[in-house]
C-alpha cells in the first residue's frame, strides 16, 4: 500500500460512541420521576408555601390564598406561551409590553370611535397576533437571534405605547371605559369574580389553569407539541426530517401574542384605564418563571406545568411578604434569592436524576 | 474549469450496468451549486439505482455535503439537472424529497438529542387518531411499531422513553436508518455514518445498508473512508474541490485505486515529479501516474 493511503487507513475511531449495547441500567422509578422537569419547581413550590404559612398566619385564611392565586394567575397565563416558547428554543423579550399595546388598542379603539368594546378587544386580538408573527417572521428571516429580534420590538413598542398614549389622548393613561357598549361583558370574560364557599376568586386563576392542561395536553399529546420540542432540541435535525419549522416557531410567537392579549383585556377590563408606560420587567418575570419552572434556557426541554408551579412562587413570595408584615422593600431581593435557589435545586435534581 | 471535458469523459466511465429494474431512481446530471460566487460543486453525474449503493468519496470540503442537500431537498441545484424518475425536479424542503421517497440520514443532524427514541423515530410523521380538535399523537401504536421496526433490524432497547442522545453513536445511526426504511424510502442518503464510530459500531452500521440495499432501496453512502465504501460500494464517485475526479463502477477500480484517489493520488503524482527535483524528498513510494490506472474525468483540472 502507498504511503499516501496511510492516513485513509489510519482515520482513527473517535470517541463518539460512549454506550455499547445491552449495558444500559433501567433507572428507579424515584430517579426516573425527578427527572421529569416540573419535579424540581413543584418541591420548590411546595416549600416556599409551608415557609409563608408557618411565617405569615394571615396566608392560611382562604381570602389570602385567593389573592396569591390571582397574583400568581396574571403572571401564570403569560408564562405559559413564553414557557412553549423557550421549549421551542427562542423567548420573547417584547411580552412585558406587548401586554399594555394590547390594552392600549382595545381601550383606545374603543374609546375614540365610541364603538362596541368588543371591536377594540377584536382589533386588538389581531394586533397582538401580528406582533408575534412580526417577530417570528424576522427571526425566520433573519436567522437573527431572538434576544436581538424582540429586543427591537420591546423598544420601539415601548416608545409607540407612550407616543401614541400622548397622541390620542393626550395624556399618559387612556381614558375610562367603564360606561361604553359590551363592557359588562367583556368584564364577565376577563376580570369577574365567583363565590367558592365565601371567597371570591378571580375568573383569572379558572383561565390560567384551563390554559395549563390545553398547553399540556398540546405538549405532549400531540404532532405540534412535538414539533415544537424538536425545534427547539435541533432545529437542523428538525427540518431535515419533515418538520414544519417556520411554521412552529411563527406560531409559537403568535401564541406569546395571544397570551399578550389575554392579559391586557384583563387589566383593561379590571382597572377600565391603562397606564401606557407599564408592562417593562414582566417580559424577564414570565422568563423567570418559565425558567424556574423548568423549561430549559437552550430549548428543547421542558413542560407546561412547571410554569405553573413557577409563577405560583412569584405569586406566593409577593403576596407573602406582604401577609408576614415584613418590609416590601425587601421583596425584589428576597424574590432573587429565591429564584437562584430554586434555579439551583432545579439543576441539581436534574443532574442526579439524569446521571446514569 | 473544463466542462467540456468532463462531459466528454464521462460518456465513456458511466457504463455501469442497470438493474434489471430500469432507470435510475435518481440522477444527477451536470449538476451543481453556487452560493453567491463561490461554486462548491460543478458538473457532477450520479445515478443511484435500486438495490444498488452508490459511494460518494471525497475529502473534507470536496463538495459531498452540497450534493446531499441538493438530492435531500435542503438546498437547490444552481445548473444542470436533477432527475428523480427520469423527470426533473427541483425541490425547496426536505419534506417534498421525503415525499418522493428520498430520505437523508444526517451524521450530526439525524436526531433530536433530548427526545424520547420513540419521538424521534416518528419525527415528522408521526400517527395521529381522533378528530381534528382532540386528533392527538397514537402513543402506543408509535411505541409498538418503533419497537417492531428496531427488533426487525436488530436493535433492541430495554427503553424507548429514553433520551435518544443516551444512545451510542451507532445506535442513533441505526435508528436512523430504521426510520427511513420504514417510512418507505426509494433512496437512502447516508452522510458519513461511519465518521464518528468505531470499528465494531462502524461493522453494525454496514451490515444495515448492506441490509437496506437488500430490500431493494437504493443507497449513496457519503464517506471518507474508502475501506467502507469498498465493503458495500457498488459504484463508486470520488469529489474533488466540487468537481467529479472519479467515477467507476466496482469492476473497475481496485481499493488500493480508490484509495490513491481519495488521498489526492492524482495530484500527488503530478507534484512528484516537481518533488524529485528537490534533494531530500523520498519520493520512491508514491505512485505514478500510469499507476493510477481508473478513468480519471476530471484529473486534468487538478493541475489546471
Amino acid at each position: 500500500m502507498s504511503q499516501q493511503a496511510a492516513p485513509a487507513v489510519g482515520t482513527p475511531p473517535a470517541p463518539g460512541g460512549k454506550q455499547t449495547d445491552g449495558r444500559t441500567v433501567r433507572r428507579s422509578p424515584v430517579l426516573r420521576l425527578l427527572a421529569r422537569p416540573e419535579v424540581g419547581v413543584f418541591l420548590g413550590a411546595v416549600a416556599v408555601l409551608v415557609f409563608f404559612l408557618v411565617a405569615a398566619p394571615s396566608v392560611r385564611q382562604g381570602g389570602s390564598m385567593a389573592t396569591i392565586l390571582y397574583q400568581s394567575s396574571t403572571i401564570g397565563i403569560m408564562a405559559l406561551p413564553v414557557a412553549l416558547l423557550m421549549i421551542g428554543g427562542e423567548f420573547d423579550l417584547s411580552a412585558g409590553v406587548a401586554v399594555i399595546t394590547s390594552a392600549l388598542t382595545a381601550s383606545m379603539l374603543s374609546y375614540q370611535l365610541t364603538m362596541n368594546v368588543w371591536t377594540g378587544v377584536i382589533v386588538a386580538l389581531v394586533l397582538s397576533l401580528a406582533i408575534g408573527a412580526f417577530n417570528g417572521w424576522m427571526l425566520m428571516k433573519t436567522g437573527l437571534p431572538s434576544f436581538l429580534v424582540t429586543l427591537g420590538t420591546f423598544l420601539i413598542l415601548q416608545g409607540v405605547n407612550l407616543a401614541v398614549t400622548k397622541l390620542v389622548t393626550g395624556n399618559v393613561a387612556t381614558d375610562d371605559v367603564s360606561d361604553m357598549d359590551g363592557f359588562g361583558q367583556a368584564k364577565a370574560v376577563f376580570a369577574s369574580s365567583f363565590d367558592v364557599g365565601g371567597v371570591q376568586v378571580k375568573i383569572t386563576v379558572v383561565w390560567w389553569l384551563v390554559f395549563a392542561a390545553l398547553a399540556t395536553w398540546v405538549l405532549l399529546r400531540t404532532k405540534y407539541g412535538n414539533w415544537i420540542f424538536a425545534v427547539g432540541g435541533n432545529k437542523d435535525s428538525a427540518r431535515a426530517v419533515g418538520v414544519p419549522v417556520t411554521f412552529t416557531k411563527i406560531s409559537l410567537f403568535m401564541l406569546v401574542g395571544f397570551g399578550a392579549w389575554f392579559v391586557g383585556m384583563h387589566q383593561l377590563f379590571s382597572f377600565n384605564t391603562v397606564q401606557s408606560g407599564e408592562g417593562v420587567g414582566n417580559e424577564l418575570i414570565y422568563i423567570a418563571a418559565a425558567v424556574i419552572g423548568g423549561c430549559l434556557l437552550t430549548g428543547g426541554y421542558g413542560s407546561a406545568i412547571g410554569p405553573v408551579f413557577g409563577a405560583f412562587m412569584f405569586g406566593m413570595v409577593n403576596q407573602g411578604i406582604v401577609y408576614a408584615g415584613w418590609n416590601p422593600d425587601w421583596f425584589k431581593a428576597f424574590l432573587g434569592v429565591m429564584l437562584l435557589g430554586a434555579v439551583l435545586i432545579n439543576l441539581w435534581v436534574r443532574r442526579t436524576a439524569t446521571r446514569r | 474549469m473544463t466542462t467540456d471535458k468532463t462531459a466528454a469523459a464521462h460518456g465513456a466511465v458511466l457504463k455501469d450496468t442497470p438493474p434489471e429494474g430500469g432507470g435510475p431512481l435518481v440522477e444527477l446530471r451536470g449538476a451543481g451549486k453556487s452560493y453567491g460566487n463561490i461554486r462548491a460543486l460543478h458538473g457532477v453525474d450520479l445515478a443511484v439505482h435500486s438495490g444498488r449503493v452508490t459511494c460518494v468519496l471525497g475529502d473534507n470540503g470536496a463538495g459531498k455535503s452540497t450534493l446531499i442537500k441538493i438530492i435531500s431537498g435542503l438546498h437547490q441545484h444552481t445548473e444542470g439537472e436533477f432527475l428523480v424518475d427520469g423527470e426533473p425536479v427541483r425541490f425547496t424542503t426536505p419534506r417534498e424529497a421525503l415525499d418522493r421517497g428520498i430520505a437523508a440520514v444526517y451524521q450530526d443532524l439525524a436526531t433530536v438529542p433530548l427526545m424520547p427514541v420513540w419521538r424521534n423515530f416518528f419525527l415528522g410523521s408521526e400517527l395521529t387518531k381522533g378528530p381534528w380538535p382532540v386528533r392527538r399523537l397514537d402513543i402506543a401504536r408509535m411505541k409498538r411499531t418503533a419497537d417492531e421496526e428496531l427488533r426487525a433490524m436488530g436493535i433492541v432497547l430495554d427503553d424507548l422513553e429514553q433520551p435518544i442522545g443516551t444512545l451510542s453513536g451507532g445506535q442513533r445511526q441505526c435508528v436512523a436508518i430504521a426510520r427511513a426504511v420504514h417510512f418507505g424510502a426509494r433512496v437512502l442518503i447516508l452522510d458519513e455514518p461511519t465518521a464518528a464510530l468505531g470499528v465494531k459500531q462502524s461493522g453494525v452500521v454496514l451490515k444495515y445498508i448492506a441490509a437496506a440495499r437488500d430490500r431493494g432501496l437504493g443507497v449513496i453512502f457519503i464517506t471518507h473512508n474508502p475501506h467502507h465504501a469498498y465493503m458495500v460500494g457498488d459504484h463508486f464517485t470520488v469529489l474533488r474541490l466540487g468537481t467529479l475526479e472519479m467515477s467507476a463502477a466496482r469492476s473497475e477500480v481496485s481499493l488500493e485505486e480508490l484509495t490513491n484517489h481519495m488521498a489526492g493520488g492524482a495530484e500527488l503524482a503530478a507534484l512528484k515529479h516537481e518533488l524529485s527535483q528537490v534533494r531530500g524528498v523520498d519520493v520512491e513510494e508514491l505512485p505514478e501516474a500510469d499507476d493510477l490506472s481508473a478513468p480519471l474525468p476530471a484529473s486534468s483540472e487538478g493541475n489546471s
